[in-house]
């Protein structure tokens, strides 16, 4: 039995009565279900409710009922047959959560939407106005996000394969597959397209502002049984044993990289400097996180990736002195000619 | 969990909820079974009760019979207590179902299952949106800690003090903060208000609170003015810039799909070496401009503007340094 509070407790017990008051008889396993309890807990449950006793000022017993058979009735509910009202975290919950959800691009009904907050306000009164101090903004603003979210929708409705082509920061490579769209998440303020990718044979995440072109296809999508969508609330990045560790030291500018990555680790070092340390299938990404980061950032270990970061720098840096220095774009070249006349 | 206590707070809500004279701590400990003799020990719990009541938004109301009434008496409204009728057709309740799971596993999830609960015991079928649910899934995150407590002060309209560690700036510093609202833009929480010390309108990425965050005032004594939009505050002081200056890079063919993708125009480079393409593309500024061309390491040479150029390099040699 997992640890609740008495005030937990009490919350369910008053939720249960008019549960079953609404629905005159219901069955224990479904209750148990909704209830997310066992059938045993919820006994106990009906038990305690029918022991409540008031003793003045004449001795009573204001709540009757009976689950014989497995079907709970709930013959004397006395002032208890309605749900208390909405408190003030649970009606900002959701309505926090249906107004970000209004603002997503792709969704056809938006009038249920809307019917729903406005029922949900009505009913909650006082206590919806806290919600209005939260606001949620989904990253969409990206070029032409918001139009691909919609015509992915658009895709998944009419079950149709769509051909990606999908860029690759980490390998910056431009790659092309054909996918069989399953959902748009929206997780961490990104909208993410999840589908069966048909090169890759298995379930993908592609994230929509990476998206270079995006085409529907005459062809009907026709993901495997095998495609199922993932568990997104375990997190979008999945650590697998194959994973290389990273190490990174940061500079006070270059703690920021702590708040964008996953971390296994995070240690805080003098002078508001830190060690991370970064798990991935795939160096690429870090390798271009550190030439970005320059003195910001050191990657530590593994050394085989720390040499070629400076390696790449000596490379690139060599290009200044051959590549532009002889030849720069006119400005600078117009000011040598000059000089030289 | 105590069995004793979850059965003497629910006699304690059926009794008051079932009067509409108000009750005195003494009649109440009369009906209710389960609180003890002893005068301090019942003053002491019947406090705590009414606290837990009150905590989960039971409108627990203090009043007199008659004005010449010595003690306080209690009660429970009906209608305060009840969640009105609420009716909910098939396509509203799925987009309910939805709405509940967004907050799966962040801060306020328990309270989006309770409030679930609350309406599926007004009667409401079980909504699992599965119509809605197959095409769009979204989810919030508040893995931030400062989430809860900074929650907890807007919507109770107290300040609060924290450490801020403003980026780039090594040692926390302490703020005083009139928070007016929270806003979690692009996958990020913020907090705005009115921060005390400095006597300005700030905004704080909850990311960057060190260590814990205090309430430094009662609950009702902050204000939020009139017109203050929080979304507006957090959008002025999170936007990117307008791209209004223009790069030339040479970039290596085959490579730089990042580079190419907004560029203004991409042309073979016949002046040049063979095996590079010139690039002409806008960037709003210098410094973050020059972060993402680094990521191309030897693939991408800046020619134009000088600025730029040299940033890069400063970051090419910051890794050799």
């Amino acid at each position: 039995m997992t640890a609740v509070t008495s005030t937990e407790r009490l919350q369910r017990l008053l939720a249960l009565v008019p549960y079953v008051v609404s629905r005159k008889v219901v069955g224990l396993a479904e209750t148990a279900a909704d209830f997310g309890v066992s059938e045993r807990e919820l006994v106990d449950d009906l038990n305690l409710l029918w022991c409540v006793e008031l003793r003045a000022p004449d001795p009573y017993c204001p709540i009757d009922l009976s689950y014989e058979g497995g079907e709970i009735v709930v013959s004397q509910a006395e002032s208890m047959g309605r749900p208390l009202r909405l408190a003030v975290d649970e009606a900002s919950a959701l309505l926090v959560a249906l107004r970000m959800l209004a603002e997503l691009p792709g969704l056809e009904d938006r009038s249920a939407m809307s019917r729903l907050i406005a029922k949900l306000e009505t009913a909650a009164g006082a206590a919806a106005s806290a919600s209005a101090q939260v606001a949620v903004q989904v990253d969409l603003q990206g070029d032409g996000t918001a139009g691909l979210a919609a015509r992915i929708n658009a895709a998944i409705t009419a079950r149709r394969r769509v051909h990606l082509r999908y860029y690759v920061p980490g390998r910056d490579e431009a790659t092309e597959r054909d996918v069989d769209p399953m959902r748009l998440l929206v997780v961490e303020g990104r909208p993410y397209l999840e589908a069966w990718c048909l090169r890759a044979e298995g379930m993908r995440l592609f994230r929509l502002d990476r998206v270079l072109e995006l085409t529907v296809l005459d062809q009907a999508a026709a993901p495997p049984p095998e495609a199922t969508p993932v568990d997104v609330d375990q997190g979008l990045f999945r650590p697998s044993p194959d994973d290389v560790h990273v190490e990174l030291e940061l500079s006070a500018d270059g703690r920021w990289v702590a708040e964008y990555y996953p971390c296994e680790s995070v240690t805080d070092l003098p002078d508001g400097r830190l060690r991370i340390v970064l798990r991935t299938p795939d160096t690429g990404w870090v390798r271009r996180l550190a030439l970005q980061l320059g003195e910001d950032g050191r990657v530590i270990a593994p050394p085989e990736l720390a040499a070629e970061i400076r390696d790449s720098a000596t490379a690139a840096l060599a290009n200044y002195v051959v590549l532009s220095a002889a030849e720069r774009r006119p400005p600078a070249q117009t000011a040598c000619r000059g000089a030289a006349v | 969990m105590s069995k004793r206590k979850t059965e003497r707070l629910l006699g304690l809500v059926v009794c008051l909820l079932s009067t509409t004279r108000y009750l005195t701590a003494d009649q109440i400990r009369q009906a209710v079974p389960g609180y003890p003799e002893q005068d301090e020990l019942f003053k002491r719990m019947f406090e705590r009760d009414k606290e837990d009541l009150r905590d989960l938004g039971v409108p627990l109301e203090t009043g007199l019979n008659h004005p010449f009434d010595d003690d306080p008496g209690y009660r429970i409204l009906q209608q305060a207590y009840e969640l009105p009728e609420l009716r909910l057709e098939a396509d509203e309740a799925a987009v309910l179902g939805l709405a509940a799971r967004v907050w799966q596993r962040a801060e306020l999830a328990g309270a989006a299952a309770g409030a679930l609960l609350k309406l599926r015991a007004a009667g409401m079928d079980a909504a699992d949106g599965q119509s809605v649910a197959s095409a769009i899934e979204p989810r919030l995150g508040t893995p931030e800690p400062a989430f809860g407590p900074l929650w907890e002060a807007v919507r109770d309209r107290r300040p609060v003090t924290f450490s801020y560690r403003a980026a780039g700036r090594s040692e926390p510093q302490r703020r005083e903060l009139e928070p007016w609202g929270v806003v979690n833009r692009h996958g990020r929480w913020y907090v705005a208000g009115w921060d005390r010390l400095r006597e300005g309108t700030r905004v704080f990425r909850l990311g960057r609170i060190a260590g814990a965050v205090k309430f430094c005032g009662p609950p009702g004594s902050v204000t939020v003015p009139d017109g203050a939009d929080v979304r507006e505050l957090v959008r002025d002081w999170d936007s990117a810039p307008a791209r209004e200056h223009t790069a030339v890079l040479r970039v290596r063919s085959g490579t730089g799909v990042g580079l190419r993708q907004h560029a203004v125009s991409v042309r073979a480079d016949e002046s040049g070496p063979p095996g590079w393409d010139l690039v002409t593309t806008r960037f709003a500024d210098v410094g973050s401009f020059a972060d993402y061309a680094a990521r191309f390491g030897p693939d991408a040479v800046i020619l134009d503007p000088p600025d730029l150029r040299e940033a890069v390099i400063a970051r090419l040699k910051g890794v050799l340094a």
